[in-house]
């Protein structure tokens, strides 16, 4: 058998996983320089500016405070439990002083008596603060759409939502996840551009002029790099054409 | 004495209909005003009281025994009159006996003695028909609301009062009611 | 709000203080402290107006309605099986109890029997709820303690009885597994010897909770000797469950008023003597024991049979008669759309909670929605008896009663 050795060839595509292998035994081994070292360095050595290098320590220590309501409250302390750990990210510092908390996890329903409570405490949380509606009630009144509950949107600013009721702890952590991604700045996207929902309408009840009024949703925003797609532009206010719902 | 589970396995044994026709004869000829009626229904025996002589009445179940209240709560008859009752589940622990007590009063002179005297227990209860049905209890030590907020207006658990509720947020209706949190 | 200034104002000045001198000419002054709706003590959101004379509690004022639902409204716009799972929600640890009285309740209203199989299923069930709910009690308490490890062991175990849960209903929280007569399925092919496996490992496990508080100096200091509470103050407040049973009354409607065939099982009754916290904690451990040994006989002897009434006018027929029979059509049909209607009465249904008795109460007018729900709660009579568990003790040993009094708001507030 015979093996024949051959030196990478610059700007290559790196996404090759072997590629980058040889590459990394080289920087290793002293071989690469001058414009290849460089190229490596950019490339692979985390440099960043001082804000990203901030909002990662931020969202890889949050102090959450302890705030249970209701039933939400007692899925919530199965987070911090062992089985689903929010110590694995670590959040397992929960402080009762709103004063030394970041994140508000509003687990439970809000009563009306409980509101000026909530707002008097995330108040006194310093900013940069979070808040998380976790479960159906606090999010959109949940089972009990009635005279005693109000839904968190009304009175405090939230992150994110958490449906469920209660969410099981996965469902939580999940949320936990996607509030560390928007603290580090990587937010995903809402989820008709996750999933490409371009060129999708959203029926809405019909206006007493008498014509159905649609959603269009095309993409403003550049494309990803990769995506093959053509950009989709309609006229809006179609009436009669969409399927009669 | 405690009858055996009258319907379907496992109720619990109440005074039976005639030991429940005694009761009653022996309030009435106490005081002859104070029990409108009786009723026995799937196990469950009940005595229809005069509002104002409640106290005599809870005061004998009180001496026969029936010595732990259970359960103290307001029912709305709507539309029948008179429409605010108030229930009492009195408990016998000796005997394994039950019973209940209604009384229904007016709304607009929604005012009962209050039993708190013999029953501290009932002192929690009482406040909070006082806040879902606006029966006033004469002679509770502190008569104020309990679950609503102090200001509140209205009586809740009213089957006139309107359930209440929110508009769930949807993107078609974001915009006109109150939106997200700016 | 000037009316709760002035009330408090008012009791203090009939308070008389103590009349240990301060020495070096120093006076004692009352403090009204305010400890919540937000505290750090995990058990939900209870205000206390407390005043303090120095470290000595003279008097608690407890304020509730933070997390009030308005469950019983609500619950007076849906058609009766919709309100199981509204009415599940409101002492949200010990959910099966709560649909239990409204199912008892609803069935004595219309008269339904509930077969044998579906009568153990539910005892299973329920006590494997009450030893959860003993563990949600005996962590967050041994955390408001001290004693932190606690929540951890116990959330441990409650892990495994929620697996259970799931097994059997698919949630794991307020599972709506309990229908009016019976349940809503059988229990699937695994989950007998999950359970065996979980019975045989949570005695061991109790008896290691109890090496790790019992002997513990700190614990004992804590909760031996306070918040004494005698037997006739407790009857009198109407307070039933551990808080009773501790003060040396063995009041517990599973043998007093046995309901759902629990006079078919052997258990005892575990019973405190002074009716100090520690015999609360006490009380509520030996009862670990004493919900295993249920189960394991209700595991053993679970009979054949339906699990829910073969009354077709209550209960939905299984999906393979739709198919072949058009009345079973027709009562699918009727049930999902407008419920069973139940013949106008009132029914009062106590069950044995974890925390005293729970009693629902349902008016039902003729139609298919109840005119009336009420659950009568066991923490909200037994708040009362906090005042009397507290005074002229420690302010650390008003958090120790609190511990142990076991309060879940979400019953107290509805």
């Amino acid at each position: 058998m015979e093996i024949k050795r051959e030196p990478i060839a610059r700007n290559v595509n790196t996404d090759d996983l072997r590629v980058r292998q040889l590459r990394a035994r080289d920087m290793l081994q002293g071989d690469l320089d001058g414009e290849d070292l460089d190229q490596y360095v950019q490339e692979r050595v985390l440099t960043t500016t001082v804000d990203k290098a901030v909002a990662w320590a931020q969202g890889n220590s949050i102090y959450p405070l302890t705030f249970g309501l209701a039933c939400c409250a007692i899925e919530m302390i199965t987070v911090v439990a062992a089985r689903a750990d929010i110590a694995r990210f670590g959040w397992e510092a929960l402080r009762a002083s709103p004063r030394q908390a970041d994140l508000i996890i509003l687990s439970g329903r809000v009563s009306i008596k409980m509101a000026p409570v909530i707002r008097r405490l995330y108040d006194q949380m310093l900013e940069p603060k979070w808040a998380i509606s976790m479960g159906a009630c606090c999010s959109s009144m949940g089972v009990f759409n009635n005279y005693a509950l109000v839904p968190a949107d009304k009175f405090m600013p939230i992150s994110v939502h958490v449906p469920g009721c209660p969410p099981r702890p996965e469902a939580l952590l999940h949320g936990i996840l996607r509030l560390r991604d928007k603290i580090q700045g990587n937010a995903p996207e809402g989820w008709r551009e996750r999933y490409e929902a371009v060129g999708t309408e959203e029926l809405l009840p019909s206006s007493p002029a008498g014509s159905a009024d649609i959603n269009i949703f095309s993409r403003t925003t550049p494309a990803r790099p990769g995506l093959a797609r053509p950009d989709a532009e309609r006229a809006g206010g179609r009436s009669g054409d969409t399927a009669g719902a | 004495m405690p009858s055996g589970p009258v319907a379907g396995a496992g109720t619990p044994p109440v005074p039976d209909a005639t030991e429940l026709e005694l009761t009653a004869q022996e309030l009435r000829d106490l005081d002859p005003e104070s029990i409108l009626d009786t009723s026995f229904h799937r196990g469950r025996a009940t005595l229809i009281a005069e509002p104002t002589r409640i106290k005599t009445v809870i005061e004998h179940l009180f001496g026969k025994g029936y010595a732990s209240i259970a359960s103290l709560h307001g029912v709305d008859y709507y539309p029948d009159e008179p429409r605010l009752g108030v229930l009492y589940e009195l408990l016998d622990m000796k005997r394994v006996d039950r019973i209940s007590v209604k009384a229904r009063v007016h709304t607009e002179a929604p005012v009962i003695p209050s039993i708190v005297d013999l029953y501290p227990g009932a002192n929690f209860p009482e406040r909070e028909v006082f806040d879902m049905f606006g029966v006033r209890f004469e002679g509770h030590p502190d008569m104020r609301r309990i679950l609503m907020p102090e200001d509140y207006e209205g009586f809740p658990q009213r089957r006139d009062f309107p359930t209440g509720g929110e508009p769930v947020l949807f993107t078609y209706n974001e915009e006109q009611t109150y939106g997200k949190w700016q | 709000m000037s009316s709760l200034t002035d009330d408090f104002r008012r009791r203090e000045e009939s308070i008389t203080l103590s009349s240990e001198p301060a020495g070096q000419g120093e006076t004692h002054e009352l403090l009204t402290l305010n400890i919540g709706p937000h505290h750090p003590a995990t058990h939900g959101v209870l205000r206390l107006l407390a005043t303090l004379e120095g470290e000595i509690v003279r008097d608690v004022k407890p304020i509730i309605g933070y997390v009030h639902t308005g469950i019983e409204k609500t619950a007076e716009d849906k058609s009766y099986w919709k309100v199981i799972p509204v009415v599940e929600r409101m002492d949200y640890v010990s959910y099966y109890f709560n649909a239990m009285a409204f199912c008892g309740a609803v069935e004595t209203l219309l008269g339904v029997e509930v077969p044998p199989r579906a009568q153990y299923l539910r005892v299973i069930h329920l006590e494997l709820n009450r030893i959860m709910s003993h563990l949600v009690w005996l962590g967050t308490s041994a955390l408001d303690i001290g004693a932190i490890s606690m929540l951890w062991y116990c959330f441990r175990e409650k892990e495994a009885i929620l697996d259970l849960f799931e097994m059997s209903s698919g949630q794991r929280m307020h599972t709506r597994y309990f229908q009016v007569g019976g349940v809503i399925e059988d229990i699937p092919r695994g989950f007998e010897a999950k359970l065996r496996a979980f019975l045989k490992e949570m005695p061991r496990r109790a008896d290691q909770y109890a090496a790790l508080l019992e002997r513990n100096e700190i614990v004992l200091e804590r909760l031996r000797g306070t918040g004494i509470v005698d037997q006739e103050t407790m009857l009198k407040l109407g307070v039933t469950g551990p808080l009773l049973r501790a003060t040396g009354n063995p009041w517990d409607l599973r043998k007093a008023q046995p309901y759902s065939s629990y006079d078919h099982f052997d258990f005892r009754i575990p019973v405190g003597t002074v009716g100090d916290n520690y015999d609360r904690y006490r009380v509520r451990h030996a009862e670990f024991y004493e919900s295993v040994k249920i189960i394991e006989q209700a595991i053993d002897g679970l009979p054949e049979g339906p699990f829910i009434t073969p009354d077709r006018k209550v209960s939905l027929p299984p999906r393979h008669e739709l198919a072949t029979s058009m009345e079973a059509l027709i009562h699918h049909f009727k049930l999902v759309t407008e419920g069973f209607r139940v013949p106008p009465g009132e029914a009062y249904y106590p069950v044995e909670g974890p925390r005293g008795e729970l009693g629902c109460f349902v008016r039902a007018d003729g139609s298919a929605k109840p005119a009336r729900v009420h659950m009568s709660d066991p923490s909200f009579v037994n708040l009362q008896a906090f005042h009397y568990m507290v005074k002229d003790g420690y302010i650390a040993d008003l958090i120790a009663s609190l511990a142990m009094l076991d309060p879940i708001l979400g019953g107290i507030d509805r």
